[in-house]
């Protein structure tokens, strides 16, 4: 019994952030209807922006976040106005072959930057786990945790309550009339695929310090990115945090009491399951935003 | 025109050993013959259907492990190994072409990359039949009757004959009332339906028929490397396929072998000059430009210029031959 409310918190903290990973590409996708696989690479490059600022930089660790968030926002507004603009109204097989492309130059450029060698964010957290009755948390996966239920509900208050969150959800309800009414698409699009991205990069920067940072992380975010969104059901906020929540807590839970090799696979599985009985996601009655 | 050309082709590629200045030059060739087997399959169903498998490379390892593992466990010979690689790969593609034959688009992308990414799990982690990480050295060379085809010439008339079985049944496939029905369906699926094309029919079986001809290519590369590996399953070799489809040509048949010639000649005469590091950088940005400044691939292009009438209007982008 400890031991599963160990592995549901540890699940939480995974989670949260995949959360984060999923809210951003659920709004990329519902919304522009672009394929981002590239979205991984946003991650990973809030992780090496955040490994910059502190090992290179030396700035302090919560402006070493900053700095990756406003990263990951920057470079995805650049792709966004410089790849994808010029594409609107192309198939959408069209700009997924071209967010692969992205994908795999980002990738390979990490690679080149940074080398192989995985590298560890130093942190300023005590180590020594925070023990409350049967379970133990180490600080910094707390203050991840905080931290990504702080950003989701930024997200939301974002979409909900502000004129351009307001002016995101006319658009993925109807894009031409959303444009009639004065919405410029154009930047709608362009602040979507940024926030999207600053999302992303966020989740890097937080995970980063409790794993490893290595080029190849993107991959598995990205995928875990799509299971959360195919989770939830397209453009559905709520059902990204959901489905975020769920997919850290299901994999903990394989890790724990399956086997830690198919950790990763609990992803995949529930990629498969989820598209074949019940495309729409689990929490939707039907496609829709925030 | 054509007719000659063909048998000039054919002739040059039967007396191709002879004109090689070396081994090495005959090894690039070989792998460009595999991943001619490759691309050709991944071109059925992303050219023909219209649909994208990012999980390629899985039926590719599939075909690698089941003909490895059953010439060196079970102690088959190459012939029954490869036919039982074909199978099994064939028969993953129908499960995957029955458990998504109603997902389009993005979706059926991410079933194919799930599909590779527990396989490859799967490969990593049965230790006790895969060897893990570590791999399967010491696959043996085939052999036909008492000669052993160990020798890089004779391996080439081997992966030849591959390319030329995957490129007939390819041409068989596409110019029979089947490849009309896979047009009309990545053309207007609804108006395909409606007229009577059974969808789900026609997608399961390009999904076979692919799946299966990736085996083809997986059994070849086991037995001419000798060793198998969860490398196989690298998204990287899913990658290389679908630049060399779309750089060639999507939707025609000449289209995936030049693109396969290409992009295997391409790393190598770069590899002196760039790390392959740099090589997926420009594979990346050479992707992005593709879809930019040649979206039709190689071939159709030169084929339009040829011919006269580049057409401008997107419609009759991706003809058929």
């Amino acid at each position: 019994m400890d031991q599963l409310l160990q592995h549901l918190l540890n699940g939480l903290v995974l989670g949260g952030t995949y959360a984060l990973l999923g809210i951003g590409l659920t709004l990329i996708f519902g919304l522009m209807n672009v394929v981002n696989f590239a979205h991984g690479e946003f991650y990973t490059l809030g992780a090496y922006a955040a490994f910059a600022a502190l090992a290179l930089a030396g700035v302090g660790f919560f402006v070493a976040l900053l700095a990756a968030i406003v990263a990951g926002t920057a470079l995805g507004w650049l792709c966004e106005v410089t790849l994808l603009r010029p594409l609107r109204g192309e198939s959408i097989d069209t700009t997924m072959l071209v967010m692969i492309g992205v994908w795999i130059a980002m990738q390979s450029a990490e690679l080149l930057g940074w080398g192989g060698v995985a590298k560890s964010i130093p942190h300023p957290f005590p180590t020594a786990p925070l023990v409350l009755g049967p379970i133990a948390i180490a600080p910094l996966r707390l203050f991840v945790l905080v931290l990504a239920a702080g950003l989701i509900a930024a997200s939301w208050l974002l979409v909900q309550k502000t004129k351009l969150g307001r002016a995101m959800r006319a658009t993925f309800q109807d894009r031409d009339t959303a444009a009639l009414m004065g919405v410029s698409i154009g930047r709608i699009h362009a602040a979507t695929f940024a926030f999207g991205s600053g999302l992303a990069a966020a989740a890097g920067a937080l995970l980063g310090p409790i794993f490893l940072v290595y080029p190849s992380m993107g991959d598995l975010a990205s995928l875990k990115a799509f299971s959360v969104v195919i989770l939830g059901g397209l453009g559905n906020l709520p059902g990204a945090t959901l489905g975020g929540l769920l997919l850290g807590i299901a994999e903990e839970l394989g890790a724990g009491y399956i086997s830690s090799g198919y950790r990763d696979a609990v992803g995949f599985v529930i990629i498969i399951v989820v598209l074949l009985f019940r495309p729409s996601g689990l929490f939707a009655r039907q496609e829709r935003i925030a | 025109m054509t007719r000659v050309g063909g048998w000039l082709a054919a002739a040059g590629a039967l007396t191709l050993p002879l004109w090689l200045p070396s081994a090495y030059h005959l090894h690039i060739v070989i792998m460009a013959g595999i991943f001619g087997v490759l691309a050709l399959s991944l071109n059925l169903l992303l050219g023909y259907t219209g649909q994208l498998s990012l999980g390629h490379a899985a039926f590719f390892g599939i075909g690698a492990y089941t003909s490895a593992l059953l010439t060196l466990k079970l102690d088959w010979s190459f012939w029954p190994a490869l036919a039982a690689a074909i199978a099994l790969a064939g028969a993953a593609g129908w499960i995957i072409g029955r458990l998504a034959l109603k997902l389009r688009g993005a979706y059926f992308v991410l079933v194919t990359i799930s599909f590779a990414g527990v396989i490859s799990l799967v490969s990593v982690n049965w230790i006790e039949l895969t060897n893990g990480p570590l791999g399967l050295p010491g696959v043996p060379a085939p052999e036909l009757g008492r000669w052993s085809l160990r020798t890089k010439t004779a391996y080439y008339y081997l992966v030849l004959a591959a390319v030329a079985l995957s490129y007939t049944v390819s041409r068989r496939l596409v110019r029979s009332r089947i490849g009309r029905a896979f047009v009309a369906l990545r053309e207007n699926e609804a108006l395909a339906e409606s007229i009577g094309v059974d969808v789900t029919h026609y997608l399961v079986l390009a999904a076979v028929v692919s799946a299966a001809m990736a085996g083809l290519g997986g059994s070849l590369y086991a037995h001419y490397t000798r060793f198998v590996s969860p490398e196989v399953f690298l998204f990287t070799y899913t990658v290389t396929m679908v630049i060399m489809v779309v750089a060639g040509g999507k939707g025609t048949l000449a289209g995936p072998l030049v693109g396969a010639v290409l992009f295997t000649a391409l790393p190598e005469a770069l590899r002196a000059a760039a790390s392959w590091q740099w090589q997926m950088l420009a594979y990346g940005v050479l992707l992005v430009l593709l879809v930019f400044f040649l979206p039709r691939g190689i071939v159709p292009q030169i084929t339009a210029s040829i011919s006269g009438h580049a057409r401008a209007d997107p419609a009759s982008r991706a003809p058929s031959p």
